[in-house]
């Protein structure tokens, strides 16, 4: 392979979204768990909802803060690095892209101060509404990410004109075919994400912990890890299937990616469902292959003589790589039913007893923990290798789309990112660690919530955790 | 209007106009207001001890991160609304734009650790300090490339990688570290008290001569850049209306000069930011209409009426939610830092 500034950009691309896509998918979820806590503390009553509260608030501010972070770089990559894409799609993105940050700035700038330290300043019933607001928030936010991402992979509502993409339809634009349904299935992979993430989390302190923890703080985590699996019992169903209609909607506006998705190279009714190929881009077939005849045909079209697009529909300089587009797609699938094992074990084991007890249980659902964030990663790696050779479906190429820099200047910036992003993960990932096994408070008391009322709003974290674990240093001496 | 523009008539005269007010707007709370924080990192490791770093630290604590807001205010609005610009001048900027995100990065993450931190507490104070003068230069530095003008070719940026590396850059990349650093120093006498308070008043006298000094030496650099915009500055009789400019901004530094001789605790500061609106009016008579110097203009630039409209819904709820939230933030976070800020800083 060549290292230009093309393939260096999108490396610096791929690198810089993986990382910063983690965050926002955690945090969508985290939003919504921290509404339904309040909720049901403000209903309940039950002292340990708060506590739970305040305990995930805090990973929450520590994941907000670094995908806050590391969204302001890819706001500014898209010109630095892919300046023509900027360009051709300006006139459309762009305002799809602004009523992102003003709707997440605002609502950040407005609601996540009262969340993190607002709770001695206002009633409980505002401090709720915050906490809605900002859950809110992410979703919106999420909302028109998604809008800008599917019109990239189902362009509707434009035309060209000089070169530029221009608007003729603001709703074809907003809501372009494959947008619906791609957002209901990332939102749900996010809350999906969240729900794993906590009930792995959850089963590590049980695990941890298991005779010599106060009741207390044991009692938390029981009910954090039962919320979180009944909440992946009833979503993960539905999102198996909000996937399998997606990929309709991928069969009908992009029949290139579902023939890499599925390694078809023929245009054929009758297309086997591939469990296993190693797809060959060259020699335009698969080596060793296992599939099962006619079972793709009917996933596909609901009918088994139902007919598949080819790879060879097109000439090969429009064909995505396929190799990691098949392997990534199933690895997402792979840990999809995964979910839906450990979710049908979680209702045996509450019908037979035992669900805080079974260790090789707890201890599957602690191994299931980034399993949320492997899916959401896998995920996006199929939909956007995928599409590829285009970065604007049928219109924009990713190699017309590249900015005017030299590969001099792009591998400085690449080995920068490299290196800044492991230091930052590094002090996230280690203070994270640092949270999670102290683990909530228990109940009776929660240390340091009335000297929180003056404290500066700040998003990363909140100031009463001390990084190196040391006993509070003693209050500086005034020189004066 | 000012014989710019002509050729466009209706909205796609005044919208790419209203734009450009909206967003000078953005950049000039941006300059102003993480101006003063960032001049508190640049002077950060010159305290004399952790109990002034702590104060200094607190008195921006609760709200720099808003302030950081209108930079993605700013760069959103580039993007949404002039994107030829924003396509332009991003590879343009390319290795100062890296500099000053990679700077801002380093500097946030300071401000979430270095109050937890014991024994890596020095690390973070660099993280900020370094984080700050780097992001403060940087800007500096985009804004020398930015008056020097950029090679453009059709509707891409057709000049080299270091272009934006000259002589006159680093000038200005200096003289901003010296008026965020005259920011910083100001708000410092009105956030605090005591010996702090006294050292920062000195300060201020320091980068208020430095500042005035790097005005003066690029101020009298631009006519050699060989740009026209020494022939608007130079021409009669528009002399006339400018020549009050300068003369305004040696007045204003008098004052600062004298207020933080006479002990005033706000007027230091307010006469600072006075100073920056001054150098900002005349980097938008020098550069006016052109958002690309020294070739696209506004209206070039700008995107259809359309796309335009679209988005100003969308800025007229936005902007004064922001606005709102901004002064809230600095009312409830109002008076001088307490000297112990171990007990809740406000006190």
């Amino acid at each position: 392979m060549n290292f230009d500034a093309l393939v260096l950009s999108r490396i610096q691309f791929a690198f810089t979204i993986s990382f910063h896509i983690i965050f926002p998918a955690f945090t969508i979820g985290l939003a919504s768990w921290l509404a339904r806590l309040e909720f049901e503390w403000l209903r309940t009553g039950n002292p340990q909802y708060k506590n739970l509260y305040k305990f995930w608030v805090k990973v929450f501010a520590v994941s907000f803060g670094l995908g806050v972070v590391s969204g302001i770089v890819m706001s500014y990559q898209l010109g630095t690095n892919w300046s023509r894409y900027s360009e051709f799609t300006g006139n459309i993105l762009g305002p799809l892209i602004a009523y992102e940050v003003i709707t997440a700035f605002c609502l950040e700038a407005g609601f996540l101060g009262i969340m993190l330290f607002g709770w001695d300043r206002v009633g409980d019933r505002l401090h709720f509404f915050a906490t809605c607001m900002v859950a809110l928030g992410t979703l919106i936010s999420a909302f028109w990410i998604l809008s800008a991402n599917s019109w990239m992979q189902t362009p509707d509502g434009f035309r060209v004109e000089n070169g530029l993409a221009l608007p003729v339809d603001w709703w074809k634009i907003i809501f372009n075919p494959s947008f619906p349904l791609r957002y209901a299935h990332m939102v749900m992979g996010c809350y999906l994400t969240t729900a794993f993430a906590v009930a792995g989390m959850s089963a590590w302190m049980l695990l941890r912990h298991p005779h010599d923890a106060p009741e207390a703080k044991l009692a938390g985590a029981r009910r954090a890890l039962s919320m979180a699996l009944w909440f992946a019992t009833i979503v993960t169903p539905i999102q198996i299937f909000v996937g399998d209609m997606h990929g309709l909607g991928v069969l009908k506006y992009q029949p290139t990616k579902l023939a890499a998705i599925e390694g078809n190279w023929e245009r054929r009714a009758n297309m086997p469902l591939r469990l296993f190929a190693i797809p060959d881009q060259n020699a335009e077939t698969n080596h060793y292959e296992i599939s099962i005849p006619k079972i793709g045909s009917y996933i596909l079209t609901h009918e088994f003589g139902g007919e598949v697009p080819g790879l060879k529909d097109v000439p090969p300089d429009q064909r995505p790589p396929v190799l990691p587009v098949f392997f990534v797609f199933r690895g997402m699938l792979a840990i999809g039913f995964a979910m839906l094992g450990l979710s049908l074990w979680h209702l045996y084991l509450r019908w037979k007893g035992g669900l805080f007890t079974d260790r090789l249980f707890l201890n599957a659902a602690m191994m299931m923990t980034p399993s949320g964030f492997g899916a959401v990663l896998l995920g996006w790696f199929t939909a956007e290798i995928g599409r590829q050779p285009y970065l604007v479906y049928g219109q924009l190429r990713t190699a017309d789309a590249v900015s005017p820099v030299t590969t001099g200047a792009v591998t400085i910036s690449l080995m920068t990112f490299l290196i800044v992003y492991s230091i930052v993960f590094g002090c996230g990932s280690y203070y994270l660690a640092k949270l999670l096994r102290k683990g909530p408070d228990p109940v009776e008391e929660i240390p340091g919530a009335e000297s929180l009322a003056k404290k500066p709003k700040r998003p990363l974290s909140l100031p009463d955790e001390r990084l190196d674990g040391g006993p509070r240093r003693k209050a500086p001496q005034p020189a004066e | 209007m000012f014989g710019f523009g002509t050729e466009y008539v209706g909205w796609a005269f005044w919208l790419p106009l209203l734009w450009a007010v909206i967003l000078g707007v953005a950049i000039t709370m941006y300059v102003v207001v993480d101006g003063f924080d960032l001049g508190i990192g640049i002077m950060f490791t010159r305290a004399e001890n952790d109990n002034w770093r702590d104060r200094m630290m607190f008195s921006v604590a609760p709200i720099w991160d808003g302030n950081e807001t209108w930079l993605i205010l700013g760069g959103a609005g580039l993007f949404c609304v002039f994107s030829v610009a924003y396509a332009i001048l991003m590879p343009a900027l390319y290795i100062p734009m890296l500099i000053m995100l990679i700077a801002l990065v380093f500097r946030g993450i300071a401000f979430e650790f270095r109050f937890k931190a014991d024994t890596s507490k020095r690390i973070w104070d660099y993280a900020f300090h370094y984080g700050s003068l780097l992001a403060t230069f940087a800007q500096g530095i985009v804004l020398g490339a930015f008056v020097q003008g950029f090679e453009v070719g059709g509707r891409q940026f057709a000049g080299g990688t270091w272009d934006w590396l000259t002589p006159f850059s680093l000038a200005t990349g200096v003289g901003l570290v010296c008026g965020y650093g005259l920011l910083g120093a100001t708000w410092c006498v009105m956030k605090t008290t005591g010996a702090l308070e006294i050292w920062a008043r000195r300060k201020s006298e320091q980068f208020l001569v430095a500042t005035i000094v790097m005005m003066a030496i690029v101020s009298a650099w631009v006519p050699f850049l060989g740009r026209q915009i020494e022939a608007r500055w130079f021409s009669w009789p528009s002399i006339l209306a400018l020549v009050p400019v300068p003369l305004l901004t040696a007045f204003v530094a008098y004052m600062i000069y004298r207020s933080v001789n006479d002990g005033h605790h706000t007027a230091p500061f307010l006469l600072s930011i006075v100073m920056f609106l001054l150098g900002f009016l005349g980097l938008v008579i020098s550069l006016f209409p052109y958002i690309v110097p020294p070739s696209i203009t506004i209206w070039q630039a700008a995107n259809t009426v359309d796309s335009q409209m679209f988005a100003l819904i969308g800025y007229a709820f936005a902007l004064p939610i922001t606005f709102a939230y901004t002064a809230y933030a600095y009312y409830v976070f109002r008076g001088k830092v307490a000297k112990e800020i171990a007990g809740g800083g406000y006190g």
